[in-house]
Parts: structure tokens; C-alpha cells; sequence
């Protein structure tokens, strides 16, 4: 029976307005609502439906971060994950970790618990990389089915409907696999309070980087974090001629 | 010692030189023609300092996109590898070809579009060299130091690579297409075995559409929640029409089920930067804003007056976009 390893990521929430610090070294994270990573619950909801489906014996959520990450993982765990894993990583080293060494940490706990599909979101919205699900594929020389709004076992292998700039694309991989979850492919459940109670008494394994063999040396300077340019205020108009009219004069209209 | 620093410098030297040598652009192509965002690409490309770009153009079937790839003014070398292997483009495939391909020629930057095609490729041979990749570049200060968006466009990080070998993906929007004019030399990229039984391509589903493509596009039409219906885009498409434009659609308009998903403008769809840009119906959430808000003219069309897509446009109408867009349609 497969297992499935599961990543989620704590970030600043979808909805808030983020402010960029006056040092321009970051933004401000400090008393800033966190929540999981849209496209991970994305991913935990595909996990969880493929124990469901009887396709997975076991789901176990990893996160890479500070302290309250752990946060993040008991919110997995409430969705219907079976065990958690944090590997801790804080201060500067988590300023400017990339996704390249996270999926160093993901490769080599793939490797340590046998997991037959690693399943991330997409991307996570706050460094837009989208580079993860790719570089964990590469480093276990998996196949990857990236940005997937289908996943359907046939056989020994599975089949994967992907987003792509002109359409969909249906792709055949072989498992063990690196799935990277985009937003069509489920609608993710909400934790309810008797699940989130029992989430606190499932298992949640603490690592460091190092007690996997993976080095986190910076592989960016940050130069600088700054807001973007701010547009010019428009105006608002009375009706659809003065609009024409507007137009006509920006040269969109003859 | 006095030897061993002269050693030393002419190693520098070597090396800068190097530099200022070795750029590929892995060409986007659907065996057909050449995605316009490669011209793109190739700008950037010249930004980091390179003197000669090479393009790889991979595929079943290579002729024309390698023809035009060779036309592209800057490229001085194009490398085709044609191969049943690189059947459906799969990242698996081609990571093995480019990583032979970076043994070979030792490149100090590799560079894509930012499109899926690029985003799915090129960290996966970023692992494979071990190098920290760097999304979707909206500029390019020096050979190390690029920047990009984070935070759904909300902030703008500069950053300077430290890996020896840059691999980078492309904003093709923020990147004039490199001019046609240039002849280069058309030549057979590394041989080896891509083929790969781990991914296999089993087919492809895409949404016919005579409109310009929508991240070409000079105008586009733009309908969010407000449309109700998917039959109601009838009403874009016409004003569309009007301005040769192409249509788009915020991410409720797709998961409502209106359109299809590729029409998705916004942080994790398209991002677009047209000349003129009508969103119709559309609130205008951080994530949309995302994907458009670097066009040059944006109008709004909705019946709320608080809607925040209000703050970014520059000709707001407060109005039924059920009356208005009929109207609007007659009257440009």
C-alpha cells in the first residue's frame, strides 16, 4: 500500500495586505495573520481523498520553518493526515532558504519513510518560485506531474490531467512519483473541532537540516525588498460615452 | 608568488570571459512555430551580459522553430535536437538533454519564459546541476543581481545569485521580443539517450480560439464573477471583436466553470501586460491584480463603487455591466 508524503508551508495569508519593512530588508511578518499555503491544503485534500480511495495506507504532512509552523502541520494533520514531521529552520537561515534546499529536506525524507508520491502545492503565494515539486522530482529522479487538476490511478502507473498555458495535457507517470497540486484539482475540506482536537494527540516527529544530511548555506543575497511603483489615481466616469470618449482620446478608438 | 597571483588573475580573467560568453535560451515550440515569448527570452538573454546566446530548440519535429530561432537578432548560435524523446515536451526528456548540453558548452546562464512549459523544465535541471533557480525575472540589473515579484506582485525583491550557473525563467511582458535580422548558425545539439520511461505524453486538449493569444495580445477583455454565466461572455467576446482583442477571465469566472482555465489571468494563471486592459464585473482581489496590473490603460466596468479594482483602474464606470458592455460594444 502507498504512502504519501505531503508538504505544506506556513504563510502570510492570502488575504492580507502585506507591508514591506521601511529597511527594505523583507516584509513585515510580526502579528501578521499566517495560514497554510492555498495550493498545499490543495494538496493535503488530494492526499487524504487517496487514502480515502483505499490508493494510500499512510499520509504524513512535512513542514520546513520556524516554531509556529507546527501550526501548519496540526491543521494538516485535522484535514486527515496521519502524522506530522518539522524540520525546524528559523531566523536568517529561513529568510533565505530557498526551494532548492527544501527540496533537499523533501528528497531525503522521501528516501527515509518510503514514500511512494510526494504531493506539494503548485506554488506557495508568498516567493511566487514554483520551483519545488520540479526540483524534488529531479533530485529522487522521479517523474513529476506538475500542476495537476486530475490524478487517476490506471494500473502501476498514474495519470495526470495538467494546467497549461493553451489548455490541459493528460500525462502517464510512473510511481513513485512528485505531484505539484494546481487549483482545479479539488475543493479542500475544512478541519472540523473534533478533528482538530484529535489532531493534537497524532504524532508530530521534530528534525534539524542537518540530521538529514542537507546543508542550507545561502544560495541568494537579498539586495533589497521594495514596494512596487504605485499607479496614478484614475478617475471614474459618468457613462459609456464619456468612456468613448477617453478611449478616442488614448488612441484605442478611431 | 608574484607568478601565482599573475596565474591567478589570468584565471579571473579567463573566467570573465567565459562569462560574458555562454548563454542558452531554451526555445518554446510546438513543432510548428516558435512561442513568441523565446524573443522574449532572448532580450533578457543579453541583458545578463552575454555576447553569444545560443537557443536550443528541442522537439519532434524542429524546422521551423529552429529557422526562426536563427533569425532572432542576438543569437549567434542555434542548437537542434530532434528526437522521438522529446515527444510532448516532457521535462523528464529534456532536463537529460540540457544537462548534457551544459556539460558540453558550460553555460553561466540558462534561461527560459516563464511559461508552464519553462516553469515545469528548468528547476528540474536546476536540481540536477544543483543550482538555486530564480522564477519569473521582471528585470536584470547585472550578470548575478536580477529581480522579481513576490507576494503576488505586492513587493519587489532584488536578489543577487550566488551559484556559479544561473538558471532563470523570463516575464516575457517585461522583455521587448528580440528584433528579426539576425542569421545564425544552425548546428546539431549533444546526442545521447533522452528517452525516458518515466513520464510518457498521452495527449493534449486545448482551447481553439481564433483571438490573439493572451499574453501577446494588445488589448484585452476581462470578465470575472459578475458575468453569471458562461453564455454571458458572449457579451465580451463581441466587444472584443471590436478591438481585436483577446478575452481573459479572473480565477472566479474559471472555477465558476464560465471558461476554461487557461483564460486565467492573475498570480497563478497568466500575467499579462497589455496596452489596454477592460476587466468587466471583476472585484479585483490581490491575486488578479497580480496578473494585470502592469498594463498601461486599465478600465473597470462594475456596479460597485467599492470594488478595489476601482484604485488601480484609469477610466472606472460605475455601472450594470449588463447594460453598459452592449452599449460600450455600439459605440467604439
Amino acid at each position: 500500500m502507498s504512502r504519501i508524503l505531503v508538504g505544506v508551508k506556513r504563510v502570510i495569508d492570502y488575504a492580507v495586505k502585506i507591508r514591506v519593512k521601511p529597511d527594505k530588508t523583507g516584509v513585515v511578518t510580526d502579528g501578521v495573520k499566517h495560514s497554510m499555503n492555498p495550493f498545499d491544503e490543495i494538496a493535503v485534500e488530494e492526499a487524504v481523498k487517496m487514502k480515502e480511495k483505499k490508493l494510500a495506507s499512510e499520509v504524513i504532512a512535512l513542514t520546513i520553518g520556524p516554531a509556529q509552523s507546527v501550526e501548519t502541520l496540526r491543521t494538516a494533520l485535522a484535514m486527515g493526515a496521519d502524522r506530522g514531521i518539522h524540520v525546524e529552520i528559523s531566523g536568517k537561515e529561513w529568510e533565505l532558504l530557498q526551494p532548492l534546499h527544501v527540496s533537499k529536506i523533501f528528497a531525503k525524507v522521501a528516501e527515509k519513510e518510503k514514500v511512494d508520491f510526494v504531493i506539494v502545492g503548485k506554488q506557495a503565494i508568498d516567493d511566487d518560485s514554483n520551483q519545488t515539486a520540479q526540483m524534488t522530482a529531479a533530485l529522487l529522479d522521479w517523474p513529476q506531474a506538475t500542476f495537476a487538476s486530475k490524478i487517476e490511478k490506471k494500473g502501476d502507473k498514474i495519470e495526470v490531467t495538467r494546467e497549461i498555458d493553451g489548455g490541459l495535457e493528460t500525462v502517464s507517470c510512473k510511481i513513485p512519483a512528485v505531484i505539484s497540486a494546481d487549483l482545479r484539482l479539488n475543493t479542500p475540506r475544512y478541519a472540523t473541532l473534533p478533528n482538530i482536537m484529535k489532531a493534537k494527540k497524532k504524532p508530530v516527529e521534530k528534525l534539524a537540516a542537518k540530521d538529514l544530511g542537507v546543508d542550507t548555506a545561502a544560495r541568494i543575497d537579498v539586495v533589497s525588498v521594495e514596494d512596487p511603483p504605485v499607479r496614478q489615481a484614475g478617475s471614474v466616469v459618468p457613462d459609456v460615452d464619456t468612456l468613448v470618449a477617453k478611449l478616442k482620446d488614448s488612441g484605442f478608438v478611431k | 608568488m608574484f607568478v601565482n597571483r599573475a596565474r591567478f588573475s589570468t584565471s579571473i580573467l579567463t573566467q570573465q570571459i567565459r562569462r560574458l560568453k555562454s548563454t542558452l535560451v531554451l526555445a518554446e515550440h510546438n513543432n510548428e512555430v516558435l512561442n513568441p515569448i523565446t524573443a522574449n527570452t532572448v532580450t533578457a538573454a543579453k541583458k545578463c551580459g552575454a555576447g553569444d546566446i545560443t537557443v536550443l530548440v528541442a522537439g519532434t519535429k524542429c524546422g521551423p522553430a529552429s529557422e526562426a530561432a536563427a533569425k532572432l537578432e542576438g543569437v549567434s548560435k542555434v542548437l537542434v535536437a530532434e528526437n522521438a524523446a522529446f515527444n510532448g515536451f516532457t521535462a523528464e526528456a529534456l532536463t537529460a538533454l540540457l544537462v548534457a548540453t551544459q556539460n558540453q558548452y558550460k553555460f553561466t546562464h540558462i534561461l527560459s519564459g516563464a511559461t508552464a512549459f519553462g516553469k515545469a523544465v528548468l528547476p528540474r535541471l536546476a536540481a540536477k546541476l544543483d543550482v538555486s533557480p530564480i522564477s519569473d525575472i521582471i528585470d536584470v540589473e547585472s550578470e548575478d543581481t536580477f529581480v522579481r515579484t513576490i507576494y503576488a506582485g505586492n513587493a519587489i525583491l532584488k536578489l543577487k545569485a550566488k551559484d556559479p550557473v544561473k538558471i532563470i525563467t523570463v516575464r516575457g511582458t517585461n522583455f521587448e521580443a528580440a528584433k528579426e535580422g539576425g542569421s545564425a548558425a544552425i548546428e546539431k545539439a549533444p546526442e545521447g539517450d533522452f528517452k525516458t520511461d518515466l513520464t510518457e505524453f498521452i495527449s493534449q486538449e486545448l482551447t481553439k480560439s481564433e483571438r490573439p493569444s493572451l499574453t501577446a495580445a494588445k488589448v484585452i477583455i476581462s470578465g470575472g464573477r459578475g458575468l453569471k454565466s458562461g453564455d454571458n461572455f458572449k457579451l465580451l467576446y463581441d466587444l472584443a471583436d471590436k478591438f481585436g482583442a483577446a478575452v481573459g477571465a479572473s480565477r472566479a469566472a474559471v472555477d465558476a466553470g464560465y471558461v476554461p482555465n487557461d483564460l486565467q489571468i492573475g498570480q497563478t494563471g497568466k500575467i499579462v501586460a497589455p496596452d489596454l486592459y477592460i476587466a468587466v464585473g471583476i472585484s479585483g482581489a490581490i491575486q488578479h491584480l497580480a496578473g494585470m496590473k502592469d498594463s498601461k490603460v486599465i478600465v473597470a466596468i462594475n456596479k460597485d463603487p467599492e470594488a478595489p479594482i476601482f484604485q488601480v483602474s484609469d477610466y472606472g464606470l460605475v455601472a450594470d455591466l449588463f447594460k453598459a458592455v452592449p452599449e460600450l460594444t455600439t459605440k467604439v
